[in-house]
């Protein structure tokens, strides 16, 4: 496990890309700059798209953790708004 | 007085089955055409035609029933809005394009700019036979680069680069080719099954894969009586300079040693693949 002062949590595994970016990204816009998400994702197209995508908006990524289920965990530090 | 069809068919007008009848085709860079284009084709289909265009198989128009007493009338209308007659026959054709990573997330070269520099460069360049040059920006290939005399396929070399690094993985997970091996923190790309494809670059949270852009090339495809996809006898070029210099000599091989109405490929299998090597290698590391 991560050693991050994680803000808030989301699991975007009950959706499909590209939803999958829409609902993470619904979830960071509400942080505050500097706070840690953590978003559970499902192996394939999210973990290959959401990633970049968070990088895209200007977030950093910090870690991907593989939960070894088909599943990951990700964890974003939001960027400047 | 007795009808020139060569002349015509040159200047874009295709004799029809219909007597005096001719279906004009039009010069279309890339499949992008304006909209101020697009207004004075309709009005021309419209008015000399009868009132549709066809759109191509290589991204060009064609305004069919266009009378022969018409020709000139409709030459210099269609001048008004733009639009420049294409060509038939044996010549370089219509370059054709995807929009590329101008517009495409997946692009890894701006085709459309190669294409309008291809087509200032070439079109209608009279040679033995037809000659097609297509522009695809990526791997995904939606422009179908080995279908033509010569493809230019956008390409990524890539590198790797460790201190951005947090060893998440996504570049092994979408690598195709299996190129990419995670040890201990050390990521490995393995070259030579590397195909530029440019996916870890685009898709690494990080900025940890660098991406020079680059150019692969495919000679002799042909895709219509005989079909054979281009093959690629060079390593990818990595910039525009080295680019022209490689189709300008795939050009004059052409030029040189086809025999009239023989495609670019059955004179590579002529004359022989090692020949056309040598010249393209000269090109590409331009010792000549």
């Amino acid at each position: 496990m991560a050693d991050f002062n994680v803000t808030e949590k989301v699991d975007i595994t009950d959706v499909v890309c590209p939803i999958t970016f829409v609902k993470a990204k619904a979830v960071i816009e509400e942080l505050e700059t500097g706070d840690i998400l953590e978003i559970l994702l499902n192996d394939g197209e999210p973990v290959q798209n959401v990633p970049r995508s968070l990088k895209d908006e200007g977030h950093k990524i910090l870690k991907l953790d593989d939960n070894g289920n088909g599943t990951y965990t990700l964890y974003v530090e939001k960027g400047e708004e | 007085m007795a009808i020139d069809y060569a002349a015509l068919k040159k200047g874009g007008f295709m004799r029809q089955k219909q007597k005096n009848h001719f279906s004009l085709r039009l010069q279309v860079v890339g499949g992008a055409l304006t909209a101020e284009n697009l207004k004075k084709i309709a009005e021309v289909a419209e008015k000399y035609g009868e009132g549709y265009v066809h759109l191509t198989s290589r991204q060009g128009v064609e305004i069919p029933f266009i009378k022969f007493d018409d020709i000139e009338q409709v030459r210099s209308e269609l001048a008004d809005g733009g639009c420049r007659p294409g060509v038939c026959g044996p010549r370089v054709r219509t370059v054709t394009a995807c929009q590329g990573n101008a517009v495409c997330p997946s692009g890894n070269i701006d085709s459309y700019d190669i294409a309008k520099k291809l087509d200032e460069r070439y079109f209608g360049q009279e040679l033995p036979h037809k000659f097609k040059f297509g522009v695809t920006g990526c791997q995904n290939n939606c422009l179908k680069a080995e279908e033509n005399d010569v493809g230019i396929k956008g390409a990524e070399i890539v590198s790797w680069v460790q201190d951005k690094c947090i060893n998440c993985g996504v570049c092994v997970k979408v690598c195709r080719q299996g190129a990419i091996s995670p040890n201990d923190g050390i990521i490995t790309l393995d070259e030579d099954k590397c195909n530029y494809c440019g996916r870890c670059v685009k898709s690494c949270p990080t900025d940890a894969w660098l991406g020079e852009s680059a150019y692969i090339l495919s000679f002799g495809g042909t895709f219509g009586n005989t079909i054979s996809k281009g093959d690629e006898f060079l390593p990818p070029v990595t910039n525009e300079e080295q680019l022209f210099r490689v189709t300008d000599a795939a050009i004059k091989f052409f030029g040189d040693y086809a025999k009239s109405g023989e495609r670019f490929k059955f004179t590579i299998d002529r004359v022989g693949a090692d020949k056309l090597l040598e010249v393209l290698k000269e090109a590409y590391y331009h010792n000549g």
